[in-house]
């Protein structure tokens, strides 16, 4: 009695360790490796006679499905939740990063009022703005102006399209060289806004989720009224933003100084160390610098950090749901085949390929159920802008990015959840006993 | 004075798929009360679908069922299931005990459809057992019990609301010589000793010599005392 | 009751089977517990009832812009008036940007708007008489083990002083509690006097962030509203004025619909937690006909046996879900424990636990019926014969 306890816990360390060991191996290995095995698998198979044996005991298994359907079906589709949940998670956090993170470079910098954290917490008075411009690291354009904008930002209130109520949306005030210090800003309906006028041009995100910010109509700001005259996309995070002339949005808001922050082209990337030790340097200057690139990365970390937390922590418990689920539909399937099984064992047929044989077929189910989840939530959210709150107080807008990278971890965990709910039955079916299993009439 | 039990004219038809087939033509029967009859015949005769009409699991497409003074063959479902906790008790082949409860808990099953109270409903299983002689088995499990101490459970759950009938199903097919003797013996002593009416379907002469009649059916009718082979006719008298 | 033993045996049958079940059950029932706990935070905090008979005004054309302080006395003449106060934001940095908080200079009236807080009479005297004085609430004062009588220095981030520099240092002289639990997170700010920030700031003085007024009557709250946006019209600091409880719900709304994300989710965890449970409980009670059917031959009408089969499923997801919600209590305790109260996740209280039990019901209602009338309409006779 106490020896067969004994085998059996033996047992049981031994197949979790051999389980925990096979997704380390699956989450850790890239797919071209995992490829490999699979075609060392199917060589296998071919090949030697026990693998010749696991293929026909899988074709049988597999060619049985259309009986069993319901309780296939159920697999498939219970793995398929669990993958279109966590794929829409992350491909959430995913889109966030991005759109976040485009909008830097290191090769531009910007600089704002010492401790500010962020542009619109910045003020920087006339004198201050004009003396970072004439350091030496910043580029000049042909005519030997430094290419720099000094920029105002403001929030103003827009009803959302999607809630119907008002949320904050970005106003930037630019400077007359903000084109040639973002060349990716391309307008893609109507015209630049023109300067000392009250126009302004909208960002393709901005337009999207707010009402009232097409082409043409008017918008009341501080009691002025003022005109979209266009609509612009810059491939990152000031598509949630609204821009106009500088000197007139900070006339209309009663700004004394039309200066948050100034945003400055280096000569290159290398020379932002220097820039920065150049003003830290200046007496008359309390200002802070930092490459565009670290600042909207900054900014985005804390949001999507909290997401891919989310995201995990929710699909985690939710692949441990559906791991049960499979579990017992995989236990219940070995359990009607166990005659079927108990006759080829009496045949002759070894353990190892009954064992094969149901891992491949759970597993072959859970990929199913990973790709079908994964093309649900591609179908359904790729590319879907939504906007939240973003670090200025204002909503940034961001499309859902459903990547290779993401819908790769999301057939990984399909596979996993497989692989478990697929061992321990398997395991159970290699070890039945033959005569116990032909005796089930 | 009318017999318990009054079959008249009675036929079952199935459907199966287009086909109508017809198990049990025209029988007329009476066992009276206290009677301990056995019922055989080839397999495919119509034995089994006699017996769950008279005990009550389906209703005829023909003619009379009457027990107690009773029709049963025109209830609905629901009264149906009510006759049946009062009037009858089965015993089965494969015994149908339910595997997770004890014996007693068995036992206790009929008893549940009454108002009896816990510890009325625990005294009445223990009485049953102690009448089929398991009382000191009475908290282990069927997987812990022997095929004939099963079947003694199952008999006790047949009696322990004390029926009017006990209908019994080859009773003793799964059984060992020895066991189906203790088994047999024991329904003997509930019809002598307790006047329990019995009606129990076999195919083992051996075990019908036990009952006090013997009926035999071939082909949905039953087959006159004449017609009968000559080693049937000799096990008629009571043993 | 009494067959409540006969359902649990059948529940155990086999016992790995149904403790999978549970554990699937568990999950589904753990992540509603964490999820509803975030959504009813944000929920809880844009409906407060609390903010009702006050009203907070606003630049209206953003909330970032200033007012006037000679608003002041002309909201208070108006009628229907009770009280008005007013604040400003700070947003200073304690130590680290990560320790975020939120803080405000205020007047020094304004705790008089907020009497469900608990701040002692000496503590509003301290506060009063101390030019650098400022109170916190509890929890933020737990958070930073703060006592009465440290200094605490903030960072400016806006406002740096006349002098240029951005160091404001302030002398804790009170703590105040929020009793109402949905109300929690306020005790996550700092106020300090708006006189020492007025004088001591670089630019700005003598405007402030936003006015608090409280009205005699709350169903007067939409005129004296209007009454007081009346007063800036068409000048050049238009207000926007509603009451607190608008105020809060739409600053959440700018988060996102987060009880549609919430809903969407629970809604494919159920789907696929009734489906694998809606499988294994057609498998069980498939095994079972033949014991069913013993039960109808027994006596046991069709109702009962409909009865049982339901009671069963029943019984295995609120088994299974009960554990997973105290378990999720647990969870959000131990996070609020580390985090800090103000974290956007209330307690597993007793309305989470009210729709989870609904909820439990329904699924187990769900899950079990085609079984159960399976079970119902069960033959007896071709039950019986295997059939």
């Amino acid at each position: 009695m106490k020896r067969s306890r004994l085998r059996n816990a033996g047992f049981l360390v031994v197949s979790i360790s051999a389980a925990a060991a096979a997704i380390a191996l699956l989450v850790l290995a890239p797919w071209w490796l995992l490829l490999a095995l699979v075609a060392v698998l199917a060589l296998w198979m071919l090949s030697t006679r026990i693998g010749r044996q696991a293929w026909s005991v899988t074709e049988v298994g597999l060619a049985t499905i259309p009986q069993r359907i319901g309780a296939s079906s159920v697999i498939v589709v219970g793995i398929a939740g669990v993958v279109a949940v966590l794929v829409a998670l992350l491909a959430m956090a995913s889109g966030f990063e991005l759109a976040l993170r485009q909008g830097g470079t290191d090769d531009t910098a910007i600089v704002m009022r010492a401790g500010s954290q962020t542009e619109i917490n910045s003020v920087l008075d006339h004198d201050s703005a004009t003396l970072v411009t004439q350091e030496p690291q910043v580029l000049r354009d042909a005519a030997g102006v430094p290419v720099a904008s000094p920029e105002l930002v403001l929030v103003a209130s827009l009803p959302k399209k999607s809630t119907g109520q008002d949320a904050n949306v970005e106003i930037r005030g630019v400077g007359e060289r903000a084109w040639s210090l973002r060349p990716n800003v391309t307008i893609i309906n109507g015209r630049k806004f023109g300067p000392g006028l009250r126009e302004m041009i909208v960002g393709k995100g901005a337009r999207e989720q707010f009402a009232g910010l097409d082409l043409g109509s008017t918008l009341k700001l501080n009691g002025q009224t003022w005109t979209v005259v266009g609509e612009f996309d810059a491939q990152d995070a000031h598509n949630s933003e609204l821009w106009a002339d500088n000197d007139v949005v900070a006339e209309t808001y009663r700004r004394g100084s039309g200066t948050a922050a100034v945003t400055v082209r280096l000569t290159g990337a290398d020379a932002f160390d220097a820039f920065k030790a150049a003003i830290a340097s200046d007496p008359r200057l309390k200002v802070d610098a930092k490459t565009t690139r670290a600042y909207y990365t900054d900014q985005s970390a804390g949001l999507s950090k909290l997401i891919r937390i989310l995201g995990i922590t929710i699909a985690t418990i939710m692949a441990i749901g559906a791991v049960f689920g499979a579990l017992n539909t995989m236990y219940a399937a070995v359990a009607t085949r166990s005659r079927e099984i108990a006759t080829l064992r009496a045949i002759g047929f070894r353990a190892l390929p009954v064992i094969v044989s149901v891992m491949l077929e759970t597993m072959l189910l859970a990929l199913l159920g990973g790709l079908l989840g994964a093309a649900v939530t591609w179908v359904l959210f790729n590319h879907y802008t939504v906007s939240t709150l973003g670090a200025n107080f204002t909503q940034v807008v961001f499309a859902f990015q459903v990547s290779g990278a993401v819908l790769s971890t999301g057939i990984k965990w399909a596979l996993a959840i497989g692989l478990i709910g697929g061992l321990f039955p398997a395991l159970r079916a290699a070890r039945l006993q033959v005569t116990a299993g032909l005796r089930e009439v | 004075m009318s017999a318990l039990v009054e079959v008249r004219n009675l036929s079952k038809t199935y459907q199966r798929g287009r086909q109508k087939i017809e198990v049990l033509h025209h029988v007329q029967l009476d066992i009276e009360q206290g009677d301990f009859m056995a019922l055989m015949g080839p397999s495919g005769s119509g034995k089994t679908t006699l017996l769950n009409l008279i005990g009550g699991l389906d209703s005829p497409t023909d003619g009379s069922i009457t027990i107690g003074a009773r029709r049963i063959d025109n209830l609905a479902e629901g009264a149906l299931a009510r006759w049946r906790s009062s009037n009858v008790g089965f015993v089965f082949q494969f015994y149908n005990l339910l595997p997770m409860l004890s014996a007693r808990k068995n036992v206790e099953l009929p008893l549940l459809l009454t108002r009896l109270s816990a510890a009325q409903r625990k005294r009445n299983a223990e009485v049953a057992l102690e009448l089929v002689g398991l009382a000191e088995r009475s908290t282990h499990k069927p997987s812990e019990l022997s095929g004939g101490q099963q079947q003694r459970v199952a008999i006790a759950r047949a009696i322990v609301s004390d029926p009017t009938l006990l209908v019994c199903d080859e009773p003793t097919g799964d059984l060992d010589r020895q066991s189906a003797e203790d088994v047999l013996t024991l329904l003997q002593q509930l019809n002598r000793d307790h006047g329990k009416t019995i009606i129990m379907v076999t195919h083992d002469p051996k075990a019908a010599e036990f009952a006090r009649h013997t009926l035999h059916l071939d082909k949905g009718s039953l087959v006159p005392a004449s017609a009968r082979p000559p080693a049937a006719a000799a096990s008629g008298s009571p043993a | 009751m009494k067959y409540l033993q006969l359902v649990w045996s059948a529940m155990f049958r086999r016992k790995t089977r149904t403790i999978f079940t549970l554990l699937s059950v568990l999950a589904a029932f753990l992540l509603f517990g964490l999820l509803d706990s975030v959504r009813s935070a944000f929920a809880g905090a844009a409906n407060s009832v609390a903010g009702v008979d006050r009203l907070v005004t606003v630049s209206k054309i953003s909330f970032t812009l200033s007012l006037p302080k000679s608003l002041l006395p002309r909201i208070q003449e108006l009628p229907g008036v009770a009280t008005v106060t007013y604040a400003n934001w700070f947003g200073g940095v304690y130590q680290d940007p990560k320790n975020f908080f939120p803080n405000e200079a205020v007047a020094d009236n304004f705790f008089d708007l907020y009497p469900e807080w608990q701040l002692s009479a000496a503590e509003r005297t301290a506060f009063h008489n101390t030019r650098t004085g400022a109170i916190v609430g509890e929890s933020l004062a737990k958070k930073f083990h703060w006592k009465i009588g440290d200094k605490i220095p903030l960072q400016a981030t806006i406002f740096p002083q006349k002098s240029g520099a951005n160091d404001w240092t302030l002398d804790l002289v009170g703590m105040f509690r929020v009793t109402d639990p949905k109300q929690k997170s306020r005790e996550s700010v700092l106020y300090f006097n708006w006189d020492y920030f007025d004088e001591a700031r670089a630019f700005g003085n003598g405007n402030v962030g936003w006015y608090v007024t409280r009205v005699a009557d709350r169903n007067q709250a939409q005129q004296v509203a209007d009454a007081v946006d009346a007063l800036s019209a068409n000048s050049d600091h238009e207000t926007k004025t509603q009451t607190e409880q608008a105020f809060n719900a739409a600053f959440v709304s700018q988060y996102g619909d987060i009880g549609l994300i919430v809903g969407a989710i629970m809604a494919a965890v159920f789907f696929t937690l009734i489906l694998l449970t809606g499988n294994t409980m057609a498998q069980a009670v498939r095994e079972r006909i033949p014991e069913l059917a013993v039960l109808k031959t027994i006596g046991f009408s069709n109702p009962s046996v409909l009865g049982l089969v339901l009671a069963e499923s029943v019984l295995l997801i609120l088994l299974g879900g009960t554990i997973g919600l105290l378990l999720a209590g647990v969870v959000v305790d131990a996070v609020r424990a580390a985090v800090g109260e103000a974290v956007p996740m209330s307690r597993v209280g007793a309305s989470i636990w009210l729709r989870g039990l609904g909820l439990m019901l329904l699924i187990g209602l769900i899950v079990g019926a085609l079984p159960a009338r399976r079970g119902m309409r069960l033959r007896i006779v071709d039950a019986l014969a295997g059939r």
